[in-house]
């Protein structure tokens, strides 16, 4: 159920957070650009929370069959990103900066 | 006790602060990208901690499937990709992120209409459902498509059946409000749909033009321009989630999908501004790719020997690395023509690393960290530039458009992209195929100067002949 407290609530996290982000990446040398990228982009798979709450949400209500198979994809998928995301990003960092710091 | 759980998601979401922040940083990044992990484990337990409190039952194989299938595949994927083609699974990632939020904003609707004796809302909860979810779609979709076709821009093309096809490059000026169009009629969709929420002409409508939209969006933009197509996209990937995060009232999705839909819209003017082009003109001006002119001159080719004496006695040496030592992998060979310069003639070497060089930026410097060049010896274009009028021999590798002096002449697609001075230096050896146009189409007038010696062939095949042709000195 969504009130009008709530959904002002939501609009202000909205965008008090897109201020923050326009905030937070100032000055990135160019080394950085596609681990920073990359990195960003594992984040934005956060809506393996929302498949996680959808794939359940289908098995309470028993008959929602094909919304249960959807919220699966996107489950799977956003894992992928996750996962995947942090790793490629790991290895790249691990190339560029962790001989930084060796040297 | 339970109403606390969500203190959780406020948890994940400084982390995801803190990693974002670390992550601009060359020292701190690794630690970023950690915490950026670290928030989404805390954010995918605070969940299930609490859809097991509050609900009191799980479906536990679907989700515990789900869990670790994309994590084998996730990390699979990450661990087999190959250098050279780490552009491409950022892109595929991130298409998979932007159909995950259109997915799950799907699957939300779609419980009223399979499922009858689901009530529908009424009201204000119910329009901001269907804004959301179709905003959710629009911006998913279209995100998913532009990656895929975007990934399929930086590969070259696509191989099916042991055919070559390569990736178009399309895009007339009429195609600009054709994209205004399809914009529109989404968005009037979605009003419509509030009227109608259960009407799945509508829905199937919405997808549809909006995975269309991200392909015309994509289609005109040359693969030189990839990396900042992808980053825009990467920011749609959080706009999307953060619209998803408004259906099922989720602060962490809005939090973190904002965060990243505005972190990454910054370092898309930031990537734009190291080509030195707007973000418009990479968007709407269909530049590089599809038109590229013929070679009319011609030029003769030198040889590593002749090569190998003209380094011997140079004092100084500055490597131009390009894509072309990324699709050869010859970063190896390099390194080691490097230190056989050093070894044997005392001379000093460093590597010239433009800012867009190759497929992404930073890519030059994590194919040479790999290969043990030590990072203090990659210098960034606008430092190392003044050296090369003291330089005695540049060797550029596989590199063209960004040591292309029309460039500086004003006119034509290069005009104002900031390059590396290599024409300044004594003599500049040039590896490269042949002499064919960069992305951007313009022929190179170094290549035809006097004091430019060609080397015609693969790269690595060509610095292995040079270190041959050292060693034998």
């Amino acid at each position: 159920m969504i009130t009008e407290t709530s959904l002002i609530a939501n609009l202000t996290l909205f965008m008090l957070a897109i201020f923050l982000g326009f905030e937070l990446i100032t000055k990135v040398p160019a080394t950085l650009h596609t681990p920073l990228m990359s990195g960003a982009n594992a984040i934005s798979g956060i809506s393996v929370v929302g498949a996680l709450l959808g794939a359940n949400v289908a098995y309470e209500g028993g008959q929602t069959a094909v919304s249960g198979i959807l919220a699966f994809v996107a489950l799977v998928l956003a894992m992928i990103n996750v996962v995947g995301g942090f790793a490629v990003t790991n290895r790249m960092l691990n190339m560029i900066a962790g001989k930084n710091r060796r040297a | 006790m339970e109403e606390w759980i969500p203190l959780g998601y406020l948890l994940s979401a400084a982390l995801f602060i803190f990693g974002l922040k670390k992550l601009g940083h060359p020292r701190t990044a690794p630690l970023g990208n950690q915490y950026g992990a670290m928030g989404m484990l805390v954010a995918v337990i605070t969940t299930v901690v609490d859809m097991q409190l509050s609900t009191g039952g799980m479906n536990w194989e679907l989700i515990i499937a789900g869990l670790v299938v994309g994590s084998i595949i996730g990390i699979i994927m990450a661990v087999k990709v190959e250098m050279t083609g780490m552009p491409e699974l950022v892109a595929l990632f991130n298409g998979f992120g932007g159909a995950a939020s259109a997915l799950v904003a799907l699957s939300e609707t779609w419980k009223y209409i399979e499922d009858p004796t689901l009530t529908l809302p009424t009201g204000l909860t119910l329009q901001v459902i269907v804004v959301a979810a179709g905003l959710s779609a629009l911006v998913g979709w279209m995100t998913l498509t532009g990656s895929l076709l975007a990934m399929f821009k930086l590969k070259g093309g696509v191989e099916i059946l042991g055919k070559w096809f390569s990736t178009p490059t399309w895009g007339p000026s009429w195609l600009n409000p054709v994209k205004v169009l399809l914009t529109i009629s989404v968005l009037a969709l979605i009003v419509m749909s509030i009227n109608d929420p259960t009407n799945t002409d509508y829905l199937w409508a919405i997808i549809g033009i909006s995975c269309l939209l991200g392909i015309v969006l994509v289609l005109p933009i040359g693969g030189a321009d990839m990396p900042v197509v992808v980053s825009l996209l990467n920011s749609l990937s959080g706009i999307a989630a953060a619209f998803t995060g408004f259906i099922i009232s989720n602060p962490v999705l809005i939090v973190a999908g904002s965060l990243v839909g505005a972190s990454g819209l910054i370092l898309t003017f930031i990537m734009c501004k190291a080509m030195n082009r707007t973000l418009p003109d990479v968007l709407f001006k269909s530049f590089g790719g599809s038109t590229k002119e013929t070679v009319t001159r011609t030029k003769v080719g030198s040889d590593p020997d002749e090569v190998a004496m003209m380094v011997d006695g140079a004092q100084k040496v500055i490597i131009v690395p390009g894509y072309g030592m990324a699709v050869s992998q010859c970063q190896h060979q390099v390194k080691e023509f490097g230190d056989l310069l050093e070894e044997k003639f005392d001379t000093e070497v460093k590597y010239a690393i433009h800012p867009v060089a190759g497929r992404m930026p930073g890519h030059m410097n994590v194919l040479l960290a790999e290969a043990n060049v030590p990072y203090e010896k990659l210098i960034e274009m606008d430092e190392i530039n003044p050296e090369f009028p003291e330089c005695d021999v540049a060797v550029v590798i596989g590199a063209n458009d960004t040591c292309n002096p029309a460039a500086r002449s004003g006119e034509g697609p290069l005009a104002g992209m900031p390059i590396i001075d290599a024409d300044q230096a004594r003599t500049v050896v040039i590896i490269k195929r042949s002499l064919s146009v960069g992305y951007a189409g313009v022929d190179n007038d170094l290549f035809y100067e006097d004091k430019t010696m060609m080397l015609f062939g693969d790269g690595k095949a060509m610095m292995t002949g040079l270190n041959n042709a050292i060693k034998e000195i």
